[in-house]
C-alpha cells in the first residue's frame, strides 16, 4: 500500500519537476531577451577597475568606546568612534593582482540574483516538488523496512531527490538557478526511465545486501553522484561560456543571449571545481567503503568486478580533473571536458554496468 | 620579545627594494614542473628541450625531470582510467574462468588476439602494470622533493611582507585617527607599534604563523597558514604508494582456500583440507595456523509471504564450534559476518544439499554410506551431484544424481524444484556401471563422473528408467547389483578461508588517503600581511591583504575578518562580528 502511494507521490514530483524544468527554460529564453547588448554592460572586472580602494577612515579616540568600527552602520552605534566607509561597493580593490580571483568569485557568483517571474516559480515548484519527491522516497522505506536504495529503483529514486537537494540548498548560498534547466530536465529524464524500467515491487534484502555498509556506501555514492551531477552542469555551462567569451572577444555575434547573464567562464570553472572537489570526496569514500564491504562480503576486498572496475575508473578520472585543473595548459577547457566525462562515466556505471554486464554486484532489482 | 628578535633579524633590508614578483615567487616552492603555479617562465622545458648537447646526465635528468612532470602525471592517469577499461568488457580468467571459456567459444577468432594482449588477464597484465608502474615512479619522484621542500617551508618564517600590498588579493585599507594622543612622533611610533602587536595576537590565535618586520617606513605582520594543506597533499600520495606496496607484499604472504563442509562435518586447517587452495609466493603451506571448524548447522530462512520474491533466501546462519588451541566456542558465521580465527577470515560463501546416500549389496551388506554435497543449479536448488561407489559391489557403480528441494514434474516428465526449501524432496538418479578411473592414480574431481568408459545401466539412455527416491525410500539397483537408500538430506556450506596480513595497513593508508585528501582540497592555505604606517597627521594607515596558495575561494573573507577584528581590538568595541577566536 505505502509503495503505491510512494509511486503516487512520485508522479507528482515528476509532473511538478516537468512544469519547474518549463519555467526555468522560460526564464533562459526571457534571459536571452533581458541581454539586449550584453556586452555594453561593463564586465566585473572594468567595473571594479573603477572602485576606489576600499578605505575606511576610524576614529579610534584615545579613550575608545563600543562602536561598530567597521560598518558603515556606524551611525546606529554611541561612543566616540566614527566610522566613515569610503568605498562604494565595501568590499574589492584596485585590480591587478593575480589572485584576484577569490574575491571576485563571490561577487560575480552573486550577480543578477534579480528574479524573474519565471524563475521564482520554477523554484517553487521544484521545491513543492522536492517535498513529494521525499515523501516518495521515505513512504517506499517504510514500506520496505531499510532504507531506500537496495534496487536501481530505489536507488534512481533516492539519487535524485539529493540532486534537486543539493541543488535547492547551494541555491542558499550560490546563485545556481540558472542550472535548474539541466537539473530539472536530467532528474526528470532520469526518473521518467526509472518508472519505465527500473521498477520493482518491494522485495526483502538478499544476504549480501543485509550490512550496514549499504547504509554507508550507497548514501555517500548518491551525494558523490549529486555533486559530480552539478559540476557536470557547470561545466557544460563553462565550455558554452568560454565560446561565447571568444567570440565576443573576437566582436562576432554571439547565440545563446542568456549567457550573458551568467557568471563568466572562470567563475563558471572555479564553482564546478569547487562542487567536483566534495564530489571526489565523497567517491573516494564510495570506493573505500566499498572494498571493506567487499572483504566482508565476499571475502576480498578488491576483485576487479566490473562494478569496481568502473568506480575505480570514475575516480580516475576526476583525479585527473583535478591534476588538469593544476597542470598548466589544461585548466580550463580541457579540464572541463574531464569533469564531463567523468560524469559520463559515473551515468554509464549505474545505467549500463548495472543492466548489461555481469559480475557479483547483480543487484539491480531487474531480472 | 619575540616581535623585537624578528625584527632585527629582518628588517635590515629596505623592502621598498624588493620584487614585485612575491606572487609568483611565492607560489615557485617545488611544485611538480607544470604545474598552474609555476613561476611564468614557461621556457623552462623547452630551453633543455633546444639545448644542443645534453650529454647522458643531461639526458637522464631531462627525462626524469619529464616523468615527475604534472603533464605526465596527468597523461598517465588518464591512460590508466581508458587502460581498466577493456577489462570490464571481457571476461577475465581470475574473477569468471567460466565466461572466458564461453567467450573462447563465441569467438574463435578474435579470441587469440585478445588472449595475445592479455585482455583476459588486464589487471595483472604487462601493458596495465607498466602504466601504473610509471605512475608509481613519476608519484615518488614528485612527491620525495617536495616532502623535502615541505620540511624546510615548515621550519621556516614566513617571508617578508610585500613593499606594495595593494597588488594583493583582498587589499584593504582602514585608517586609524586619534590613536596617538598627542601626535608627536614617538606617540605614533607607540601606536604603530601596538597596532602590530595586537595584529600579530590576532593572526596567532587563528592558527597563522607570524613574523614581524619593522623598517622607517612601516610595521608590518607577516602570517601564513595552511601547511597542513600541503602535508595532506603528501600524505595523500604517500598513502597511495602505501597502498601500493601493501597490495604487493600481500599478495606474497596471502592465502585463499575453500572447503565444503557437511552438516556435523568438521574443517581443519591444515592443507590436505582444502579443497582448493591460493597460496601466496611466500606463504609456509606446513605452518597454517592450527584450528578447526566443526559445523553444527546452517539455519536457512527463504522469504513465503512476500508474492513477489516467494523462496528467496532471507537469511543464512551457519552455527559451528571453533576449536582452537584446546578450547572450543559456540560461534556464528553469515554472509556479511565472517568469523576470524587463528590470523584468517572464514566466510559463507555458499550452501546447498548434500544427500545422505546408502548402498548394500545383495546380501543387504553396506558397502557405501555418505552424505554428499550436491552442487545447486538454480535459485530453486535444483542440485546435481555425483556418488560413486568404487567397491564392495561386482561392478564399480556411479551415479549422478538430481535433488529436488521441492519436487515438481514438468509436462515433459522430467523434475525440477519449485521452491528452495525441503517441502517435498526427491533424489532421482541415473546409474553407470564400469571403470571409474579412479585406480590411475590421477586425481579425479569428486564432482565429474566421466561416463566415456561406463554403462548407463538406469537413467533415460538405458532400458531401466532413472532410480526416484523419497527419504527413506529403499529401491534395488539394476543388474541385481544391490539396493540404493535415500536416507535423508543434510545442508553443507562452502567456506571460503582467507589470510591477508597486509589488510589491516591497507585500511591505515585508505584513512590515510582520505584524511589527507580532505585536508589538502579543504585547508586554505594563505598568506596575510597587516601594515602599519604612520602618518604625518598623526593617523595610522593599516593595510590588510592576502594571498591565496591553492584553490582559496574565501581568501577575500579571510582578509575582511582579520581586519575587523584587528579594528574591533584597536578601538576596544567589542569584537562584534566575525568569530573572534581569541575569546
Ligand atoms: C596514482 C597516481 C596519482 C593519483 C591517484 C593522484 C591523485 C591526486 C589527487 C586526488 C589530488 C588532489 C588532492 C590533493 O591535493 O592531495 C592530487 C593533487 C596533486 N597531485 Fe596527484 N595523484 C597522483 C600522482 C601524482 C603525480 C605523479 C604527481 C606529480 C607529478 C602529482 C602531483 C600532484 C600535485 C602537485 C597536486 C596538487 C594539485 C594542486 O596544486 O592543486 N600527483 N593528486
Amino acid at each position: 500500500m505505502l509503495d503505491t502511494l510512494s509511486q503516487a507521490f512520485i508522479y507528482v514530483a515528476m509532473g511538478l519537476y516537468a512544469i519547474a524544468f518549463v519555467a526555468f527554460a522560460l526564464d533562459l529564453a526571457r534571459r536571452s531577451a533581458r541581454v539586449t547588448i550584453p556586452e555594453s554592460v561593463p564586465s566585473a572586472v572594468s567595473r571594479r577597475a573603477r572602485v576606489a580602494d576600499d578605505i575606511v577612515f576610524v576614529e579610534a579616540g584615545a579613550v575608545a568606546q563600543g562602536a561598530d568600527a567597521v560598518g558603515s552602520d556606524a551611525g546606529a552605534a554611541g561612543g566616540t568612534a566614527i566610522a566613515t566607509a569610503v568605498a562604494p561597493d565595501g568590499q574589492s580593490s584596485r585590480g591587478g593582482a593575480i589572485s584576484r580571483l577569490s574575491s571576485r568569485i563571490e561577487n560575480d557568483v552573486q550577480r543578477g540574483r534579480a528574479t524573474s517571474t519565471s524563475l521564482r516559480v520554477a523554484m517553487a515548484l521544484t521545491t513543492t516538488g522536492w517535498a513529494f519527491h521525499l515523501f516518495a522516497d521515505i513512504f517506499r522505506g517504510v514500506a520496505a523496512g531499510r532504507v531506500p536504495w537496495a534496487n536501481m529503483w530505489e536507488f534512481s529514486m533516492t539519487a535524485t531527490l539529493i540532486i534537486v537537494g543539493i541543488f535547492l540548498l547551494a541555491n542558499l548560498r550560490f546563485d545556481l538557478r540558472y542550472l535548474g534547466t539541466f537539473v530539472l530536465g536530467f532528474v526528470c529524464l532520469v526518473l521518467m526511465l526509472a518508472t519505465t524500467v527500473y521498477y520493482v515491487p518491494v522485495v526483502p534484502l538478499p544476504p549480501a545486501l543485509q550490512s550496514y555498509w549499504l547504509v554507508i556506501h550507497i548514501l555517500v555514492a548518491m551525494l558523490g553522484t549529486a555533486f559530480f551531477a552539478l559540476g557536470f552542469g557547470l561545466a557544460v555551462a563553462q565550455l558554452f561560456q568560454v565560446r561565447r567569451e571568444h567570440r565576443v572577444a573576437q566582436n562576432l555575434p554571439t547565440r545563446l543571449r542568456f549567457l550573458g547573464t551568467l557568471p563568466k567562464s572562470d567563475t563558471l570553472e572555479s564553482l564546478a571545481y569547487r562542487v567536483t572537489i566534495v564530489g571526489f570526496i565523497f567517491w573516494t569514500f564510495t570506493l573505500i567503503a566499498g572494498a571493506i564491504w567487499a572483504e566482508k562480503a565476499w571475502g576480498s576486498y578488491w576483485s576487479w568486478d566490473t562494478k569496481e572496475v568502473w568506480t575505480f575508473i570514475v575516480w580516475v578520472v576526476y583525479a585527473g580533473y583535478i591534476h588538469a585543473r593544476a597542470t598548466r595548459g589544461w585548466r580550463g577547457t580541457r579540464s572541463a571536458w574531464l569533469a564531463i566525462v567523468g560524469f559520463s562515466a559515473v551515468l554509464f556505471n549505474f545505467g549500463v554496468v548495472n543492466v548489461f554486464f555481469h559480475g557479483l554486484h547483480s543487484y539491480s532489482g531487474l531480472s | 620579545m619575540e616581535r623585537h628578535s624578528d625584527a632585527e633579524t629582518v628588517s635590515g633590508d629596505d623592502p621598498v627594494g624588493e620584487s614585485v614578483d612575491d606572487a609568483a615567487q611565492a607560489r615557485r616552492d617545488s611544485r611538480p614542473s607544470g604545474h598552474v603555479d609555476e613561476a611564468d617562465s614557461a621556457g623552462a622545458d623547452d630551453s633543455e628541450l633546444t639545448q644542443p648537447r645534453l650529454g647522458l646526465v643531461g639526458w637522464l635528468r631531462w627525462i626524469w625531470r619529464q616523468l615527475t612532470s604534472m603533464r605526465t602525471a596527468l597523461f598517465l592517469l588518464l591512460l590508466l582510467a581508458v587502460a581498466a577499461v577493456p577489462g570490464s568488457l571481457v571476461p577475465q580468467h581470475t574473477s569468471d574462468p567460466n565466461g572466458v571459456a564461453q567467450y573462447k567459444l563465441a569467438h574463435p577468432v578474435l579470441y587469440p588476439i585478445l588472449d595475445k594482449l592479455q585482455v583476459f588477464d588486464t589487471y595483472t597484465s604487462v601493458w596495465f602494470s607498466a602504466i601504473y608502474l610509471l605512475l608509481f615512479v613519476s608519484l615518488v619522484g614528485c612527491v620525495i622533493p617536495r616532502i623535502k621542500h615541505h620540511l624546510e617551508a615548515l621550519r621556516a618564517r614566513p617571508p617578508r611582507t610585500p613593499a606594495r600590498l595593494q597588488r594583493m588579493a583582498g587589499y584593504r585599507v582602514r585608517v586609524l585617527k586619534g590613536m596617538a594622543s598627542d601626535g608627536t612622533a614617538s606617540d605614533v611610533l607607540r601606536a604603530r607599534q601596538t597596532a602590530i602587536t595586537e595584529a600579530q595576537r590576532l593572526l596567532k590565535a587563528s592558527g597563522y604563523r607570524t613574523v614581524v618586520l619593522e623598517t622607517t617606513r612601516d610595521a608590518s605582520v607577516s602570517a601564513e597558514r595552511g601547511y597542513l594543506r600541503e602535508t595532506g597533499n603528501i600524505v595523500f600520495h604517500a598513502a597511495l604508494v602505501g597502498i601500493l606496496v601493501a597490495v604487493g607484499i600481500g599478495g606474497g604472504y596471502s592465502y585463499t582456500g575453500q572447503r565444503i563442509v557437511v552438516d556435523g562435518q568438521s574443517f581443519v586447517n591444515t592443507l590436505v583440507n582444502y579443497d582448493s587452495f591460493n597460496p601466496g609466493r611466500f606463504v609456509e603451506t606446513s605452518a597454517l595456523s592450527p584450528y578447526s571448524i566443526t559445523l553444527r548447522s546452517l539455519d536457512v530462512k527463504y522469504e513465503s509471504k512476500n508474492k513477489n520474491a516467494l523462496g528467496s533466501p532471507l537469511d543464512y546462519t551457519a552455527h559451528v564450534t571453533a576449536t582452537q588451541n584446546g578450547r572450543s566456542a559456540q560461534r556464528t558465521i553469515k554472509v556479511n559476518e565472517p568469523l576470524g580465527i587463528g590470523g584468517t577470515n572464514v566466510y559463507l560463501l555458499g550452501n546447498g544439499y548434500a544427500p545422505v546416500i546408502t548402498v548394500r549389496d545383495p546380501s543387504g551388506h553396506e558397502v557405501f554410506h555418505d552424505s554428499i554435497p550436491f552442487p545447486s543449479q538454480d535459485a530453486n536448488l535444483t542440485s546435481q551431484g555425483v556418488v560413486k561407489v568404487p567397491d564392495g559391489l561386482k561392478q564399480q557403480l556411479g551415479m549422478i544424481g538430481f535433488f529436488y528441494p521441492t519436487a515438481m514434474k514438468l509436462p515433459s516428465g522430467a523434475y525440477t524444484s519449485s521452491y528452495p526449501d525441503t517441502r517435498d524432496p526427491m533424489l532421482g538418479l541415473t546409474v553407470y556401471a564400469g571403470d571409474l578411473g579412479l585406480d590411475k592414480g590421477t586425481p579425479v574431481s569428486v564432482y565429474a563422473l566421466d561416463i566415456d568408459k561406463l554403462t548407463e545401466l538406469a537413467g533415460p539412455g538405458a532400458k531401466q528408467p532413472g532410480i526416484d527416491l523419497r527419504p527413506g525410500q529403499t529401491k534395488d539397483l539394476p543388474n541385481g547389483l544391490g539396493t540404493v537408500t535415500f536416507d535423508g538430506v543434510k545442508r553443507f556450506v562452502s567456506l571460503d578461508i582467507h589470510h591477508d596480513p597486509t589488510q589491516l595497513w591497507m585500511l591505515l593508508f585508505a584513512a590515510l588517503v582520505l584524511g589527507g585528501l580532505l585536508t589538502s582540497l579543504f585547508v586554505p592555505r594563505r598568506r596575510l600581511w597587516v601594515k602599519a604606517i604612520a602618518q604625518p597627521d598623526g593617523s595610522l594607515r593599516l593595510e590588510y591583504a592576502g594571498l591565496a596558495r591553492g584553490e582559496d575561494p574565501r581568501l577575500d573573507a579571510a582578509v575582511a575578518s582579520v581586519a575587523e577584528r584587528h579594528i574591533a581590538r584597536l578601538t576596544g568595541s567589542p569584537a562584534g562580528r566575525g568569530t573572534d577566536q581569541t575569546t
